[in-house]
């Protein structure tokens, strides 16, 4: 009952006016960039870390948590009113809901995805904090070899799983492994790949690399395509849910949430994979088969829930270990970090009051969005009005005032010119983006545990494989290296691709 | 993107600049690593030795995307329309050049006009004028409010006084 006592104090940080008011700017603006196509979560994150360097770093941190909720909520709008999901978790979403849309049934979908987030949300969020303090007790048992063997098992999940190629993830991959050698090495001091440039000295900005990649990359990609966006089904008649859809809903949103949460919290892939894990699962339990293709409830209830589990679940690693698994995670590394606070076991112990004011303002922020997005809808609905010219204007305006308050050097700016035209190029072949942003966050960590454990073993490198928990861990990654592979060359790589997604 | 088309059995020459460019980038951090001093200490393992890890498998990852792409196993781009993508960069090339001339609102202005001029919106200076006045409130906003520090220029200095 450790953790509901923490979880009290929490509240009680969380419930001052100026945290609850950080709290309610990030789900307003979680929401909207969900809401709008060709934003996501793990960008507004980026866009907004340079902006918070003045600020508190709780309510800040608070912010960011409450974008990230608050950007798989809106996500699900987009999805059932134009069919072009606002971010990658939404994909599945969009099957059903887009059809329940055109049937005239768009107000229940959207219901029933709120309220499946909510309830997903909430329950995820407690056992986010009854899990943390049992991870944080096995984390103080790792030593840097065990990190290292986490991290190689995040890169594989990361990269390589999923997606429609092995090798276009890992090459995305190791791009971003590439460029987190540049600057100076952490334990000896030595420079590299600076060339003499100062700018490069403190190595590439993970907020410099996320913005080009995810702002201007797919903003010169989204311009450069021929083909007219979707027309928008408009929302008829009451969001109300029958009695008959909240019959048919309730069980989904458990389910989902029971698969989304797990998935979220181990180093397996985001919240897209839970969720078309999800919707797989409901469309094998229901008893409407037919109706599945055509706007099942089912179809919506679900995966929603389960890619809001997942974001909760995917902060367990996150805060506990200090390890990202998914593009957004990897950003709010980067913002705890400018504000010199490292996640990981020792968070819960130095900075106790910060991750549970935190965790319970997860809690308040849940129930925010639920009031934001349904009364409110019609509201986030206009957003999608905005025309396009004017949005991605906006949207290059911020990409670039991010790096110019910063840095406003011309090295930082052309890096971002650079970043963002490689951006458009690995979405024109088909190469993911997200491995590279995990790469360059997590790439100098895992070196410093990797160099640790050799130093520790005097060089011999079988001490990496010869503690049960790191030999499993590395047998693990190569299981998930090694079998997609193999699907792919039996032909049976379409799962895989469907569930691959980037901007989570 | 890539559903719809059949894989093609013809060599994609994308896919060799793809190998080169991976096979450039495995060179600079070989060549870097060559120039730093080793200092394993206990480890055994210095600076420079996970940039050639990361290189050794760079070079690996370029000969598997050669060979993919002589299999012609590379998805298939849809067409693109090259001028939209000019405006942009050339929005984004301006900033760079005139920022520390004219200061962050005018060098805004012009990238939002040209990025929105990009997706089709005209005539040129309407859009540059709406990019002005949100240039101009964000300025406001972050460099007088969020103490961002925004390069400023003359116009900067005449209506906010420095």
């Amino acid at each position: 009952m450790e953790s509901f006592s923490l979880l009290l104090q929490g509240l009680s940080t969380a419930l001052e006016p100026m945290i609850l008011l950080y709290a309610l700017v990030g789900v307003t603006l979680g929401t909207a960039v969900g809401v709008l196509p060709g934003i996501g979560p793990a960008l507004t994150v980026a866009l907004l870390l340079p902006v918070t360097y003045g600020l508190d770093p709780a309510g800040s941190l608070i912010m960011f948590a409450g974008i990230y909720y608050g950007g798989m909520y809106g996500g699900s709008t987009t999805s059932i009113l134009l069919n072009t999901p606002g971010e990658s978790a939404s994909i599945v979403t969009a099957i059903e809901g887009n059809r329940m849309a055109r049937a005239g049934r768009g107000g229940p979908a959207l219901a029933t995805a709120a309220i499946g987030s909510f309830v997903a949300g909430l329950i995820a969020t407690l056992l986010l904090a009854f899990l943390a303090p049992q991870v944080v007790k096995l984390a103080l048992m790792l030593g840097p070899r065990e990190y290292f063997a986490l991290m190689v098992l995040a890169f594989v999940t990361v990269s390589a799983t999923f997606g429609d190629s092995t090798l276009r993830g890992l090459t995305s991959l190791f791009i971003g492994l590439a460029l987190a050698c540049v600057g100076i090495d952490g334990l000896t001091g030595a420079a590299r790949l600076t060339y003499g440039v100062p700018q490069l000295m403190d190595g590439i900005e993970t907020t410099t690399l996320a913005v080009a990649l995810f702002a201007i990359g797919e903003a010169l990609a989204v311009a450069a395509t021929l083909q007219p966006p979707d027309g928008m089904h408009k929302v008829k008649g009451s969001v109300r849910m029958t009695g008959e859809d909240w019959r048919r809903s309730w069980k989904a949103w458990l389910r989902g949430t029971f698969i989304g949460f797990p998935i979220g919290s181990m180093p397996a892939g985001g919240a897209d994979v839970a969720s078309f894990l999800s919707y797989a699962a409901e469309r094998k339990l229901t008893k409407h088969p037919e109706e599945f293709g055509n706007g099942a409830i089912e179809g919506v209830a679900g995966p929603e829930a389960a890619n809001n589990a997942a974001a909760a679940g995917t902060l367990v690693p996150l805060l506990t270990l200090g390890l990202p698994t998914t593009a957004t995670a990897a950003i709010m590394l980067a913002g705890f970090q400018q504000f010199g606070l490292q996640p990981g076991p020792l968070l819960f112990v130095m900075n106790a009051e910060l991750v549970w004011g935190l965790i319970a303002s997860l809690l308040i922020a849940n129930v925010m969005l639920v009031v934001l997005n349904l009364p409110l809808i019609g509201l986030w609905i206009k957003l999608l009005s905005i025309p396009r010219p004017w949005l991605y204007g906006g949207i290059l305006l911020f990409a670039t005032l991010g790096t110019i308050g910063v840095n406003p050097s011309p090295v930082e700016l052309g890096m971002l010119i650079l970043f963002g035209v490689m951006g458009y190029g690995m979405r024109l072949y088909g190469y993911p983006v997200a491995p590279v942003v995990v790469g360059l966050i997590l790439g100098p960590m895992a070196e410093q545990q990797l160099r640790r454990a050799l130093a520790i073993a005097q060089g011999d490198w079988g001490t990496l494989i010869s503690t049960p928990v790191s030999a499993v861990l590395l047998g693990i990654s190569a299981v998930f290296l090694l079998v997609p592979m193999l699907m792919r060359l039996r032909g049976r790589g379409s799962v895989l691709s469907q569930v691959a997604g980037d901007a989570d | 993107m890539s559903q719809g088309f059949p894989p093609e059995r013809r060599p994609r020459w994308a896919a060799f600049v793809i190998a080169a460019g991976l096979a450039g980038l495995a060179a600079m951090l070989l060549l870097d690593a060559a120039g730093l001093k080793q200092d394993g200490g206990y480890a055994g393992v210095g600076p420079a030795d996970v940039p050639r890890i990361v290189a050794y498998g760079l070079l690996g990852l370029a000969v598997m995307t050669g060979i993919a792409g002589l299999r012609g196993d590379l998805p298939r781009p849809p067409r693109q329309a090259p001028a939209p993508v000019m405006w942009i960069l050339g929005g984004l090339g301006l900033q760079l050049a005139l920022l520390h001339v004219v200061g962050f609102v005018i060098s805004g202005a012009l990238l939002f006009g040209m990025t929105a001029r990009g997706f089709g919106q005209r005539p040129l200076w309407k859009a540059v004028a709406v990019g002005f006045v949100l240039a101009l409130v964000i300025y406001g906003v972050f460099d007088r409010v969020l103490k961002l520090n925004l390069p400023g220029g003359p116009l900067e200095l005449l209506i906010f006084r420095g």
